[in-house]
Protein backbone atom coordinates (compact mmCIF):
# COMPACT_ATOMS: atom_id res chain seq x y z
CA UNK A 1 0.00 0.00 0.00
CA UNK A 2 0.99 3.83 -0.47
CA UNK A 3 2.96 5.48 2.28
CA UNK A 4 0.81 8.66 3.60
CA UNK A 5 2.49 11.75 3.24
CA UNK A 6 1.09 15.23 4.11
CA UNK A 7 3.38 18.57 4.07
CA UNK A 8 2.85 20.49 7.14
CA UNK A 9 1.00 23.99 6.95
CA UNK A 10 0.68 26.84 9.50
CA UNK A 11 -2.37 25.24 11.29
CA UNK A 12 -1.48 21.02 10.50
CA UNK A 13 1.34 19.06 11.47
CA UNK A 14 3.60 17.17 8.60
CA UNK A 15 2.33 13.70 8.55
CA UNK A 16 4.30 10.91 7.46
CA UNK A 17 2.81 7.32 7.50
CA UNK A 18 4.43 4.45 5.97
CA UNK A 19 3.12 0.72 5.53
CA UNK A 20 6.48 -0.52 5.86
CA UNK A 21 8.01 0.07 8.72
CA UNK A 22 5.24 0.84 10.48
CA UNK A 23 5.97 3.85 11.17
CA UNK A 24 3.33 6.99 11.47
CA UNK A 25 4.51 10.19 12.50
CA UNK A 26 2.63 13.59 13.21
CA UNK A 27 4.88 16.39 13.57
CA UNK A 28 4.72 20.13 14.31
CA UNK A 29 1.05 21.54 15.29
CA UNK A 30 -1.97 20.42 15.04
CA UNK A 31 -4.73 23.62 15.07
CA UNK A 32 -7.28 23.72 11.89
CA UNK A 33 -10.51 25.30 12.88
CA UNK A 34 -12.19 21.87 11.45
CA UNK A 35 -10.19 18.94 12.28
CA UNK A 36 -12.14 16.21 11.39
CA UNK A 37 -11.65 17.07 7.47
CA UNK A 38 -7.29 16.93 8.15
CA UNK A 39 -8.05 13.65 9.86
CA UNK A 40 -10.12 12.18 8.03
CA UNK A 41 -6.95 10.23 5.44
CA UNK A 42 -5.39 9.53 8.47
CA UNK A 43 -8.22 7.56 10.05
CA UNK A 44 -8.77 6.05 6.36
CA UNK A 45 -5.14 4.90 5.91
CA UNK A 46 -5.15 2.93 9.11
CA UNK A 47 -8.19 0.77 7.96
CA UNK A 48 -6.45 0.15 4.82
CA UNK A 49 -3.23 -0.58 6.83
CA UNK A 50 -5.53 -2.69 9.19
CA UNK A 51 -5.80 -5.47 7.00
CA UNK A 52 -1.85 -5.80 6.15
CA UNK A 53 0.47 -4.20 9.11
CA UNK A 54 3.46 -4.42 9.98
CA UNK A 55 5.23 -6.84 12.51
CA UNK A 56 6.05 -3.77 14.84
CA UNK A 57 3.77 -0.06 14.59
CA UNK A 58 4.60 3.17 16.51
CA UNK A 59 3.18 6.17 16.34
CA UNK A 60 5.45 9.27 17.08
CA UNK A 61 3.56 12.31 18.01
CA UNK A 62 5.67 14.97 17.71
CA UNK A 63 3.44 17.91 18.27
CA UNK A 64 4.38 21.32 19.21
CA UNK A 65 0.77 22.41 19.74
CA UNK A 66 -2.76 20.93 19.18
CA UNK A 67 -5.87 22.66 19.88
CA UNK A 68 -8.89 20.65 21.64
CA UNK A 69 -10.86 20.41 18.41
CA UNK A 70 -7.75 18.06 17.75
CA UNK A 71 -7.82 16.37 20.98
CA UNK A 72 -10.77 14.68 19.99
CA UNK A 73 -9.35 13.58 16.55
CA UNK A 74 -6.03 12.58 18.14
CA UNK A 75 -8.12 10.33 21.03
CA UNK A 76 -10.23 8.49 17.53
CA UNK A 77 -6.69 7.84 16.20
CA UNK A 78 -4.85 5.99 18.92
CA UNK A 79 -8.12 4.18 19.58
CA UNK A 80 -8.46 2.82 15.63
CA UNK A 81 -4.47 1.89 16.65
CA UNK A 82 -5.88 -0.23 19.57
CA UNK A 83 -7.64 -1.81 17.80
CA UNK A 84 -5.61 -3.15 15.22
CA UNK A 85 -4.66 -7.30 14.77
CA UNK A 86 -1.76 -8.90 14.47
CA UNK A 87 0.88 -5.82 14.90
CA UNK A 88 2.72 -4.83 18.62
CA UNK A 89 1.62 -1.01 18.59
CA UNK A 90 2.96 1.98 20.71
CA UNK A 91 3.48 5.01 20.59
CA UNK A 92 6.15 7.87 21.48
CA UNK A 93 4.80 11.08 23.29
CA UNK A 94 7.52 13.73 22.49
CA UNK A 95 7.51 17.10 24.61
CA UNK A 96 10.00 20.03 24.69
CA UNK A 97 11.79 20.67 28.16
CA UNK A 98 9.56 22.28 30.33
CA UNK A 99 6.47 22.15 28.41
CA UNK A 100 4.41 20.46 31.34
CA UNK A 101 0.93 20.84 29.25
CA UNK A 102 2.33 19.19 26.54
CA UNK A 103 3.56 16.47 28.96
CA UNK A 104 0.21 16.22 31.05
CA UNK A 105 -1.66 16.12 27.46
CA UNK A 106 0.36 12.79 26.66
CA UNK A 107 -0.14 11.43 30.15
CA UNK A 108 -3.89 12.31 29.67
CA UNK A 109 -4.10 10.25 26.57
CA UNK A 110 -2.28 7.46 28.76
CA UNK A 111 -4.93 7.47 31.05
CA UNK A 112 -7.57 6.63 28.80
CA UNK A 113 -5.74 4.77 25.99
CA UNK A 114 -4.84 0.58 26.70
CA UNK A 115 -1.33 0.96 24.70
CA UNK A 116 2.55 1.13 25.75
CA UNK A 117 3.06 4.82 26.33
CA UNK A 118 6.77 5.98 25.94
CA UNK A 119 6.98 9.78 27.14
CA UNK A 120 10.15 11.40 25.88
CA UNK A 121 11.97 14.54 26.88
CA UNK A 122 13.50 16.51 24.11
CA UNK A 123 15.35 20.15 23.61
CA UNK A 124 13.28 21.06 21.18
CA UNK A 125 10.59 19.13 18.59
CA UNK B 1 -15.88 59.01 15.64
CA UNK B 2 -14.31 62.57 16.20
CA UNK B 3 -10.26 62.81 15.51
CA UNK B 4 -10.64 62.89 19.59
CA UNK B 5 -11.90 59.97 20.15
CA UNK B 6 -9.80 58.41 18.16
CA UNK B 7 -7.36 59.82 20.82
CA UNK B 8 -9.47 58.58 23.79
CA UNK B 9 -9.34 55.32 22.44
CA UNK B 10 -5.80 54.63 21.82
CA UNK B 11 -5.22 56.22 25.28
CA UNK B 12 -7.35 53.68 26.59
CA UNK B 13 -5.76 50.37 25.07
CA UNK B 14 -1.91 51.89 26.26
CA UNK B 15 -3.50 52.82 29.97
CA UNK B 16 -4.71 49.33 29.82
CA UNK B 17 -1.45 48.08 28.37
CA UNK B 18 -3.11 46.47 25.12
CA UNK B 19 -0.52 45.01 23.26
CA UNK B 20 -2.64 43.26 20.41
CA UNK B 21 -6.29 44.07 19.28
CA UNK B 22 -8.62 43.16 16.59
CA UNK B 23 -12.57 43.85 16.64
CA UNK B 24 -14.48 42.35 13.75
CA UNK B 25 -15.46 38.99 11.90
CA UNK B 26 -12.47 36.28 12.57
CA UNK B 27 -12.18 34.41 9.11
CA UNK B 28 -9.81 31.38 9.58
CA UNK B 29 -7.22 33.30 7.64
CA UNK B 30 -7.26 35.92 10.24
CA UNK B 31 -6.95 33.76 13.30
CA UNK B 32 -3.87 32.37 11.34
CA UNK B 33 -3.07 36.02 11.04
CA UNK B 34 -3.35 37.18 14.51
CA UNK B 35 -1.84 34.11 16.13
CA UNK B 36 1.45 34.63 13.47
CA UNK B 37 1.46 38.50 14.94
CA UNK B 38 1.19 37.05 18.35
CA UNK B 39 4.01 34.79 17.95
CA UNK B 40 6.68 37.35 16.48
CA UNK B 41 5.27 39.49 19.44
CA UNK B 42 6.49 36.87 22.07
CA UNK B 43 9.49 36.49 20.39
CA UNK B 44 10.72 40.37 20.61
CA UNK B 45 9.62 40.60 24.47
CA UNK B 46 11.97 37.58 24.96
CA UNK B 47 9.09 35.95 27.04
CA UNK B 48 10.12 32.32 27.80
CA UNK B 49 9.40 29.11 25.87
CA UNK B 50 6.86 27.98 28.61
CA UNK B 51 4.95 31.74 28.77
CA UNK B 52 4.94 31.28 24.57
CA UNK B 53 2.99 28.16 24.82
CA UNK B 54 0.57 29.07 27.23
CA UNK B 55 -0.32 32.56 25.66
CA UNK B 56 -0.51 30.80 22.22
CA UNK B 57 -2.46 27.65 22.86
CA UNK B 58 -5.04 30.19 25.04
CA UNK B 59 -5.71 32.55 22.28
CA UNK B 60 -5.91 29.46 19.80
CA UNK B 61 -8.75 28.16 22.05
CA UNK B 62 -10.58 31.64 22.29
CA UNK B 63 -9.76 32.72 18.79
CA UNK B 64 -11.87 29.19 17.82
CA UNK B 65 -14.50 30.00 20.25
CA UNK B 66 -15.32 33.07 18.58
CA UNK B 67 -14.95 31.82 15.08
CA UNK B 68 -17.21 29.04 16.03
CA UNK B 69 -19.61 30.35 18.63
CA UNK B 70 -20.02 34.05 17.92
CA UNK B 71 -24.23 35.59 17.52
CA UNK B 72 -25.62 38.03 15.78
CA UNK B 73 -25.45 41.67 17.31
CA UNK B 74 -29.28 42.63 18.19
CA UNK B 75 -28.69 46.05 17.30
CA UNK B 76 -30.25 47.67 14.66
CA UNK B 77 -29.02 46.73 11.13
CA UNK B 78 -27.25 50.05 10.30
CA UNK B 79 -24.36 48.08 8.54
CA UNK B 80 -23.38 45.24 6.77
CA UNK B 81 -25.04 41.45 7.56
CA UNK B 82 -21.34 40.78 8.35
CA UNK B 83 -20.24 43.08 10.77
CA UNK B 84 -23.48 41.73 13.35
CA UNK B 85 -20.80 38.52 14.08
CA UNK B 86 -18.16 40.56 14.63
CA UNK B 87 -16.31 39.70 18.27
CA UNK B 88 -13.48 41.65 20.00
CA UNK B 89 -9.88 40.54 20.92
CA UNK B 90 -7.64 42.04 23.24
CA UNK B 91 -4.36 41.11 24.68
CA UNK B 92 -2.95 42.69 27.03
CA UNK B 93 0.50 42.32 28.92
CA UNK B 94 0.94 43.35 32.34
CA UNK B 95 4.38 43.18 34.45
CA UNK B 96 4.94 39.29 34.36
CA UNK B 97 1.35 38.09 33.03
CA UNK B 98 -0.53 38.37 29.71
CA UNK B 99 -4.46 38.26 29.77
CA UNK B 100 -6.39 37.52 27.20
CA UNK B 101 -10.04 39.01 27.17
CA UNK B 102 -12.77 38.67 24.13
CA UNK B 103 -16.32 39.93 23.84
CA UNK B 104 -19.21 38.93 21.68
CA UNK B 105 -22.62 38.73 21.56
CA UNK B 106 -24.50 35.29 22.00
CA UNK B 107 -28.08 34.22 22.52
CA UNK B 108 -29.71 34.11 25.89
CA UNK B 109 -30.44 30.21 25.45
CA UNK B 110 -26.30 29.79 24.85
CA UNK B 111 -25.82 32.09 27.41
CA UNK B 112 -27.16 30.23 30.38
CA UNK B 113 -25.54 26.65 29.18
CA UNK B 114 -22.32 28.49 28.92
CA UNK B 115 -22.64 30.53 32.58
CA UNK B 116 -23.59 27.05 34.09
CA UNK B 117 -20.40 25.53 32.19
CA UNK B 118 -17.90 28.22 33.56
CA UNK B 119 -19.18 28.18 37.37
CA UNK B 120 -18.50 24.21 37.10
CA UNK B 121 -14.96 24.86 35.43
CA UNK B 122 -14.34 27.28 38.19
CA UNK B 123 -15.40 25.36 41.47
CA UNK B 124 -12.76 22.80 40.41
CA UNK B 125 -9.02 22.76 41.05
CA UNK B 126 -6.34 22.07 38.99
CA UNK B 127 -6.85 17.78 39.74
CA UNK B 128 -10.48 18.14 39.19
CA UNK B 129 -10.02 20.16 35.80
CA UNK B 130 -7.53 17.32 34.56
CA UNK B 131 -10.16 14.47 35.47
CA UNK B 132 -12.97 16.58 34.04
CA UNK B 133 -11.27 17.05 30.73
CA UNK B 134 -10.53 13.16 30.63
CA UNK B 135 -13.96 12.52 30.72
CA UNK B 136 -15.02 14.96 28.59
CA UNK B 137 -12.29 14.25 25.76
CA UNK B 138 -13.57 10.56 26.18
CA UNK B 139 -16.94 10.94 25.85
CA UNK B 140 -17.51 13.93 23.94
CA UNK B 141 -18.79 13.83 20.34
CA UNK B 142 -16.91 16.04 18.01
CA UNK B 143 -19.82 18.12 15.96
CA UNK B 144 -19.71 18.80 12.20
CA UNK B 145 -17.88 22.16 12.85
CA UNK B 146 -15.27 20.28 14.38
CA UNK B 147 -16.05 21.20 18.22
CA UNK B 148 -15.77 18.92 20.99
CA UNK B 149 -16.77 20.98 23.53
CA UNK B 150 -13.68 20.91 25.27
CA UNK B 151 -12.14 24.24 24.55
CA UNK B 152 -13.11 26.13 28.06
CA UNK B 153 -11.92 23.52 30.05
CA UNK B 154 -8.41 23.52 28.26
CA UNK B 155 -8.08 27.26 28.84
CA UNK B 156 -8.75 27.07 32.46
CA UNK B 157 -5.93 24.11 32.79
CA UNK B 158 -3.59 26.19 30.36
CA UNK B 159 -4.32 29.30 32.04
CA UNK B 160 -3.73 28.01 35.79
CA UNK B 161 -6.56 30.70 37.26
CA UNK B 162 -9.93 30.63 37.39
CA UNK B 163 -12.08 31.66 34.33
CA UNK B 164 -13.09 36.03 34.57
CA UNK B 165 -16.34 36.47 33.06
CA UNK B 166 -19.79 38.79 32.69
CA UNK B 167 -22.96 38.72 30.75
CA UNK B 168 -24.42 42.49 29.99
CA UNK B 169 -27.51 41.83 29.28
CA UNK B 170 -28.66 43.50 25.95
CA UNK B 171 -32.08 42.80 25.79
CA UNK B 172 -34.55 40.01 26.32
CA UNK B 173 -32.73 37.84 23.75
CA UNK B 174 -29.14 38.56 23.75
CA UNK B 175 -26.56 39.08 26.10
CA UNK B 176 -22.76 40.56 25.31
CA UNK B 177 -20.47 37.97 26.50
CA UNK B 178 -16.89 39.14 28.14
CA UNK B 179 -14.19 36.78 29.04
CA UNK B 180 -10.86 37.47 30.70
CA UNK B 181 -8.35 34.91 31.28
CA UNK B 182 -5.31 35.50 33.22
CA UNK B 183 -2.18 33.80 32.07
CA UNK B 184 1.00 33.34 34.73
Amino acid sequence: MENLHLVASAKTPEVLFDSETGVLLLKGRSIPENSIEFYKPLNDWIDLYASKPSTKTCIDMKLEYFNTSSSKCILDLFKKLERLDGTEVSVNWYFEEDDEDMEEAGEDYQAIINLPFQMIEVEEI
Amino acid sequence: MSLNNVYNLYRTMEEENVILSFKGILTSELLTSVLHIMEARMDSLHETSRTRKKVFNVLVECLQNLYHHVDESPLPISKEILERNSALVLIVKENDHFVVRTGNYINKDKAFDLQAKLKIINSMDKQELREYYQLSLNNSMVSKKGTAGLGLIDIARKSGNKLDFEFLKINEETSFFCLNVKID
